[in-house]
């Protein structure tokens, strides 16, 4: 049984996680509102939050799972990547815990968490294609077996999720923008003909950049020119710019390496038109789509704990020099 | 003040590679331009010249991107410290043996160091950039007046 810590941007959570598969409690605090006052995550807000949060979350994750420290295997928490004075709340968190309770401590990188969420929804069948897409990642990992993760595919400039949330304030929408778009979005029509950005033939790589800088010199030229912009349409556009190709990127990836299983994962994922084409595009093929609930799409620590039971049956501990690790890679 | 026009992408990604391979440990550049005048691309160029394999992307969700290259490279975006005056430890970064790079470094500037390299980036039409480097030290000055296009 593994209490699971993270706090890696803007949401305290905690979650206890029995055997990698079940989860007997999930308590994320969220600060959503606290930074849509601001347009976007700001650090300091961040970690000052995380701080008062973190002893209620820590207990209410004991309580609802009906355990004490006594009954926990081992205490897991996020190191990376994200912001670092958000991570090193909850690090310190998970190392004082474990070192007054004798446990062992289980590092865990953020995106392993968010693959290992579905694994809480449904058994991984190997070798797995995970597309992983929210505000600061855009991944292709492939899988052969657990804790075991090669990156195919990346952004080569902003994450899918950013470029939303940099649309959506170039239209004057309220922080976070991807919800704010995907609504929208089902009431437009793709009539502005955004770029699709391929890159070069085989690239499993993503580029949102030039979509970015398209849709912008676009309602730029718009508003000096005084005509009108059909905000329902560049919505509609945009999305389906950003959606075609990770489609398009994920089903060739997932035939080349002949995967059986395909995980959505990340704050994206609860996107209901990226869910709707993913689904109708592998639904005539031999691979098996998961998609988690909208609660596990989003930051929470209960992936972590999914994530962290492989590595604690490989006994893959960390020391207590754990540090938080902004930048950490897979 | 050195001032260089680039006529396309690649151009711009040539003499910023340049720039890296000249750099040395514990340079600071700042880095500034309007959204899309390519800011990202300046900083690929940057990486190859420091030897960086890896993709360098938006660093603008953790604010901090570190990279291995023949020294290592810190790629932040302080935009959303605007208004915060929050110290995440800038000086850890510039005196760590390694190459910063700053965008909206204006939201920062009482942390930056004296000693700095300010780049800016104007966008002079789709493909064309105005490249304006201003040097704040002497190494940094025989940095620029070696770079040809």
């Amino acid at each position: 049984m593994i209490l699971a810590i993270e706090t890696s941007c803007d949401e305290t959570a905690a979650a206890v996680v029995q055997g990698g598969t079940k989860l007997l409690s999930n308590v994320v605090a969220t600060q959503m509102d606290i930074h849509q006052k601001f347009g976007g995550v700001v650090p300091e807000v961040a970690s000052r939050h995380h701080i008062e949060q973190m002893t209620v979350i820590l207990e209410q994750a004991l309580t609802e799972a009906d355990v004490t420290m006594e009954n926990i295997d081992a205490v897991a928490v996020t190191e990376g990547p994200g912001l670092v004075g958000a991570l090193l709340v909850g690090v310190n968190a998970a190392k004082a815990l474990a070192y007054a309770h004798g446990k062992p401590v289980i590092g865990v990188h953020h995106i392993a968490g968010h693959i290992y969420a579905n694994r809480l929804e449904k058994e991984f069948e190997f070798p797995l294609l995970s597309l992983v897409v929210s505000g600061g990642h855009t991944e292709l990992i492939y899988m052969e077996e657990h804790g075991e993760y090669e990156i195919i595919g990346e952004t080569r400039d902003d994450a899918a999720g950013e470029a939303y949330d940099k649309v959506a304030k170039a239209l004057s929408l309220p922080y976070p923008g991807g919800p704010q778009i995907d609504r929208l979005a089902q009431e437009g029509k793709d009539t502005y003909n955004f770029p699709r950005s391929y890159l070069e033939e085989g690239s499993y790589d993503f580029s949102f950049s030039g979509l970015k800088t398209a849709v912008i010199n676009k309602l730029h030229h718009l508003r000096q020119k005084g005509e009108e912009i059909d905000v329902e349409n560049v919505a509609t556009s945009f999305q389906e710019s950003v959606i075609d190709v990770l489609v398009d990127k994920t089903y060739d990836a997932a035939k080349d390496y002949g995967v059986k299983q395909l995980i959505v994962a990340g704050g994206v994922s609860a996107n209901k038109t990226l869910r709707a084409r993913m689904e109708q595009r592998f639904a005539e093929t031999d691979v098996e789509l998961t998609i988690p609930p909208l609660y596990l799409c989003t930051d929470n620590a209960a992936m972590i704990g999914a994530a962290a039971s492989v590595e604690y049956h490989k006994q893959n501990y960390a020391s207590l020099n754990l540090n938080a690790n902004p930048g950490l890679m897979m | 003040m050195y001032k260089f026009t680039t006529i396309n992408e690649n151009e711009t990604q040539r003499l910023a590679k340049q720039i890296g391979e000249k750099l040395m440990p514990n340079d600071v550049l700042t880095l500034d331009g309007d959204l899309g005048a390519g800011k990202t691309t300046f900083t690929k160029g940057l990486a190859e010249g420091l030897a960086v394999k890896r993709t360098v992307n938006s660093p603008t969700f953790t604010i901090v991107k570190e990279y291995k290259g023949r020294m290592p490279l810190y790629h932040m975006d302080v935009y959303r410290l605007e208004d915060s005056e929050e110290d995440i430890g800038f000086d850890d970064y510039f005196n760590a043996e390694g190459v910063t790079v700053i965008e909206w470094s204006q939201f920062i500037l009482d942390f930056l160091p004296e000693e700095r390299l300010q780049i800016n980036i104007k966008k002079i039409d789709e493909e064309r950039r105005e490249i304006i480097l201003t040097p704040h030290s002497d190494h940094l000055n025989e940095l620029c007046k070696e770079l040809k296009l």
